[in-house]
């Protein structure tokens, strides 16, 4: 009987590495035949990134140990043989890729704007930090802030936006984007559901007009067209004339997305909130929303990163954004031909972005257990 | 689009024409010049963010024939399409953007070029390898080519004209066309010249690349300002009148002081010495003294931004004196 409560310990087969790898990469052979093709894919491919972006390159001094300041000194183009990405036309214009034409004295500005931002954004985003009410205010405030300490006034000295450029705008751009949109685009959501025709039908209209339109053509319209409707004398700053052109984007696009998470409540959650005797905007906003909200944050995450990265468009109006200022830099003749590093590093600045949001989304949808809402589970 | 922008372009200048644009600028205390987002030798941010460029030496001699202050600038980016209506409502008080001089653009859209300040034309880039020496031989050639552009259509006639044939690789930006070069899928590239030039000296071996001899077309680039105000457009006009002058009397940004005491009568009256060309300019009577002396003439310019000591290696051609085989030409300064 002894032999019974001997615990039998399971196979070596499926259990550690050796059972990991078994059940996902090696379970039949099919799926063997294509781990062993990603492998060496991955082997052909890495070490010659690695050794393109780490090893070979110059990050400030080429191979004869000179400061480089033009392309001809990178070790590539000295010996072609040798030498990978040259990182020194970003050392040497991270300035502009950071600020844009922002004046160096005044640069202190545009740091303080991006620590209060981080503030600002952290009660939104970690609930339970600490004293979070009194953050919330700070939050409230931070847009004021920031146009002052950026635009100047109050005392601080005016840089014009079209100093602006580079990340600067970029953030500016997709924060103030992202940040209206969400108001306006839950309005506009509840409207175009309203029983009320004038309101529904108005707002269906700015929906679909705005979306049957390329952002590419708001922006026209925003940055040609408005100065020649406006009055003389009245003249509207080039990137607010943008900024308006984007909001309106994704407020429309916002919008829907909140229309589609508003159908997926059943009626009985409205139904129920009636009963209570709730007016239409309490129900909205304790019951409906809260739960229309969470269902729709993939999507939420989905278009703003798809806005995030729809502000390099602006390029087109002449406002000079992170790619922008790459493309700038490839211009100059002391950087011709080093489109690779240019391109390369500002991809990686919005990858950090967006990756970054979608895994916040993740988090999230996690945190609120999105996934077995509404019965599906 | 085109008569919509005109239609926008004659409101804007019902608008604006009442004001004089010379005052304006005046009172604002800097000039506001529009610029490409960034085209090699032409105009461009350098390391410390301060724009340079053929184009940008343009807006700042204006500045200094003004304000006496290269610095008294600010430059506004524009594309390709939205440079004519920055220019028509008036966010920009003259343009700088190498923009060919045509008779629509002049005479239906409502803006006055006042002069050419670099005479680019389209032609051609090929390997070296592929052996031609002319543009004639490129029978059958793949040819990758910016759609929607007036290169397009002058690609064309060229081959219709000559009797041979060509298959377009149609490409949206010159990046695109330069990585399809360098990449083999065609084996000509076509644009303006000046454009093959810095294409030529972004490779990582320039001489693997040859610019074939024939210009196809004509291109003056120039700057131009808004129609109807025409004491703006003097302004503009011989603020590149006296870097082209002072380039034909051998006066330099080192010499220019030592030339205030010559005996020359055209120097010392573009210099400022004698007559009042300044006051009837409504500007400093050295305002010419001062972009000679700030700027520098025309050659130094282009020797600067473009010349054969740059990447771009751009010979004078076209852009010579007219004493120099060239057909750069200014009317007397007198």
């Amino acid at each position: 009987m002894n032999e019974m409560n001997e615990v039998r310990k399971p196979p070596v087969a499926t259990t550690g590495i050796i059972g990991w790898l078994r059940i996902n990469l090696f379970f039949n052979w099919t799926n063997s035949l294509i781990t062993l093709f990603v492998v060496y894919c991955l082997y052909q491919f890495i070490p010659w990134i690695l050794d393109w972006t780490i090893f070979s390159a110059d990050f400030k001094y080429n191979y004869l140990g000179e400061q480089i300041t033009n392309q001809e000194m990178c070790s590539r183009n000295l010996d072609p043989e040798n030498g990978g990405a040259c990182w020194a036309v970003i050392y040497v214009r991270f300035y502009q890729f950071i600020y844009g034409f922002y004046p160096k004295v005044e640069v202190w500005r545009v740091n303080l704007a991006y620590v209060m931002l981080a503030f600002a954004l952290l009660p939104l985003l970690y609930v339970k930090l600490p004293y979070r009410k009194y953050f919330l205010y700070f939050t409230y405030i931070f847009p004021v802030i920031a146009y002052f300490l950026l635009n100047g006034g109050l005392g601080f000295t005016e840089v014009s936006t079209n100093k602006w450029g580079g990340l600067l705008v970029t953030l500016v751009l997709g924060c103030t984007g992202i940040a209206l949109a969400f108001p306006i685009g839950i309005m506009l959501a509840l409207g175009r559901r309203s029983k009320l025709p004038v309101i529904s039908m108005m707002c269906t209209l700015f929906i679909e007009f705005i979306r049957g339109v390329p952002l590419i053509t708001l922006l026209f319209f925003g940055m040609v067209m408005l100065p020649l409707f406006l009055p003389e004398g009245i003249d509207m700053d080039g990137l607010v004339r943008v900024l308006v052109a984007v909001t309106f984007f994704q407020s429309a696009y916002m919008a829907e997305v909140i229309r589609g998470g508003l159908q997926a409540i059943p009626p009985g959650q409205y139904e129920a909130a009636k009963s209570l005797g709730m007016s239409y905007w309490r129900m909205n906003l304790l019951i409906i929303l809260p739960q229309a909200i969470r269902i729709s944050i993939p999507p939420i995450v989905n278009t703003s990163i798809g806005l995030f990265k729809d502000t390099t468009l602006v390029i087109i109006v002449g406002i000079l954004d992170l790619l922008g200022i790459g493309r700038g830099t490839l211009a100059d003749t002391n950087w011709l031909g080093l489109s690779y590093e240019i391109y390369f590093f500002v991809s990686l600045v919005f990858f950090i972005f967006t990756f970054g949001m979608s895994r916040y989304s993740l988090y999230l949808e996690k945190k609120l257990k999105t996934g077995i809402n509404m019965g599906a589970d | 689009m085109k008569k919509l922008l005109s239609i926008f372009a004659v409101v804007a200048f019902a608008f604006s024409a009442n004001a004089g644009t010379l005052d304006d600028v005046k009172n604002r205390g800097f000039l506001k010049c529009g610029v490409t987002t960034g085209l090699a030798g032409f105009a461009a941010p350098d390391d410390s963010g301060e724009w340079a460029g053929l184009d940008a030496d343009m807006c700042r001699a204006v500045a200094v024939a003004v304000f006496g202050d290269r610095s008294k600038v600010e430059f506004i980016t524009t594309t390709g399409k939205s440079r004519f209506p920055t220019l028509a409502s008036g966010e920009v008080d003259m343009l700088a953007r190498n923009t060919t001089w045509t008779i629509s653009r002049d005479v239906n859209l409502g803006f006055e070029f006042v002069g050419v300040n670099f005479y680019d034309g389209q032609g051609f880039m090929v390997p070296s390898a592929l052996g031609v020496s002319s543009a004639t031989e490129l029978d059958g050639a793949t040819v990758c080519i910016q759609t929607g552009t007036t290169t397009e259509l002058n690609l064309a006639d060229f081959f219709r004209l000559n009797g041979i044939s060509y298959e377009a690789l149609p490409i949206e930006t010159n990046d695109e066309g330069k990585e399809n070069l360098f990449a083999g899928r065609c084996d000509v590239y076509t644009t303006d010249a000046s454009g093959l030039s810095s294409t030529r000296a972004a490779a990582s071996n320039p001489d693997k690349w040859v610019v074939l001899p024939e210009i196809i077309s004509k291109e003056p680039l120039g700057p131009l300002v808004r129609h109807g105000d025409h004491q703006w457009g003097d302004v503009v006009r011989w603020s590149l009148n006296a870097m082209i002058i002072a380039e034909e009397l051998g006066i330099t940004s080192e010499n220019v002081d030592a030339q205030t005491s010559s005996n020359v009568p055209e120097v010392l009256r573009l210099l400022g010495v004698e007559g009042n060309y300044g006051e009837m300019l409504e500007l400093s009577n050295d305002w010419a003294y001062q972009i000679i002396k700030q700027i520098g003439n025309y050659s130094e310019s282009y020797e600067a931004n473009v010349g054969p000591d740059t990447p771009l290696e751009i010979a004078r051609g076209l852009n010579a004196l007219w004493t120099q085989g060239g057909i750069l030409y200014a009317p007397p300064f007198r």
